[in-house]
């Protein structure tokens, strides 16, 4: 007995160690030789079928950005200065040469956000609002990409209580909600605090402004 | 009764407590670094185009608040305002405003640089 449960042991040591090891952590190597202190956020690209994914989004990135440390470039005017040069749509300002960012707003790093998925799915026994996003840090410098980084948030239903058909019935009524409420809009904020949050594994590291700077 | 008392006061169990106790504290979580009022709703708002000078109204409620608690105001809050102002025409507070963020945040300084010498043109 005592022979199986050392058997035992020493096999579930083994999982837990090649578990871990397949995990590769994010090579900060870039980053941290950037350190910057100051993130352009550019208006996010848009491959949702919901109009209102870019504004959603791009209206919820300074909290955790600020919040993690760095001093974010007042989105609005970011925008408006972008219009007034004529560029109007994300597609054209991911486009800008980085020389030409960092000369008009002398920014350390710019981000590139895209919204992969924004709006309500009816899924027959649930209605869910799902935001998904992708970002990537440039250096605007150096043209290096510091980060890159994803997240997905949804307002699924998890309380299964109630029969089939109150299930279905909620569901409906949910679509409606959703439509009329701009559901994806709190859940675009959660996707967006995920993302952007430093201190989590493979986050953004912390900013400038934050006590724990430099300590990762 | 003597042997569970021993029992309960084990030190590894004493460590456990006072750990458990010492962790409690942590679960409250670190104080955010700025407070935002209502920065991101209007930021929405703004977006979606509704009305800048009830934006205005709730950001300058929001700062004295803000400022009244002692806190410093987030990034871009000065210069959201900034916008608004402008847009109202209201110039010379606008300058302020772009003016107040780029002291606030030095890292704001050439947009902000930017911004005023466009005004002024």
């Amino acid at each position: 007995m005592k022979r199986l449960l050392k058997w035992i042991a020493l096999m579930a040591i083994a999982a837990l160690a090649t578990g871990c090891a397949s995990h590769q952590p994010y090579d900060y190597a870039a980053f941290k030789a950037a350190r910057p202190r100051s993130i352009l956020v550019l208006p996010p690209l848009n491959e949702s079928k919901d109009v209102k994914a870019t504004y959603g989004m791009l209206s919820q990135v300074s909290v955790p950005l600020a919040e993690s440390g760095y001093y974010v470039l007042p989105v609005a005017l970011v925008d408006e200065t972008f219009k007034q040069n004529g560029l109007t749509t994300a597609g054209d300002i991911h486009a800008v040469p980085l020389d030409k960012l960092q000369k008009i707003f002398g920014a350390d790093a710019a981000l590139y956000v895209t919204v992969t998925k924004y709006g309500n799915s009816y899924q027959l026994i649930d209605s869910v609002a799902t935001v998904e996003a992708k970002a990537r840090l440039v250096e605007l410098k150096t043209g290096k990409v510091l980060w890159t980084g994803s997240a997905v948030a949804s307002n699924a239903n998890n309380d299964s209580n109630g029969g089939l058909l109150v299930m279905l019935v909620q569901a409906a009524i949910k679509q409606v909600v959703n439509e009329l409420s701009d559901a994806s809009y709190p859940v675009a904020g959660m996707t967006s605090n995920f993302l952007l949050s430093a201190g989590r594994q493979d986050g953004l590291l912390y900013g400038p402004y934050h006590p724990m700077y430099a300590t990762q | 009764m003597k042997m569970k008392m021993r029992h309960y006061f084990k030190p590894g169990v004493v460590l456990a407590m006072v750990l458990a106790g010492g962790l409690t504290g942590c679960a409250s979580g670190p104080q955010p670094l700025y407070q935002w009022g209502s920065y991101q709703p209007e930021l929405y708002k703004y977006f979606k185009g509704e009305s800048h000078a009830a934006q205005i109204a709730q950001l300058e409620a929001d700062m004295q608040k803000i400022l009244a608690s002692g806190k410093k105001l987030p990034p871009g809050f000065n210069a959201q305002l900034g916008l608004l102002y402008a847009g109202e025409g209201k110039d010379d507070q606008a300058m302020k405003a772009f003016q107040a963020e780029k002291s606030a945040f030095p890292e704001a300084g050439p947009y902000m640089d930017f911004l005023m010498s466009k005004k002024k043109g």
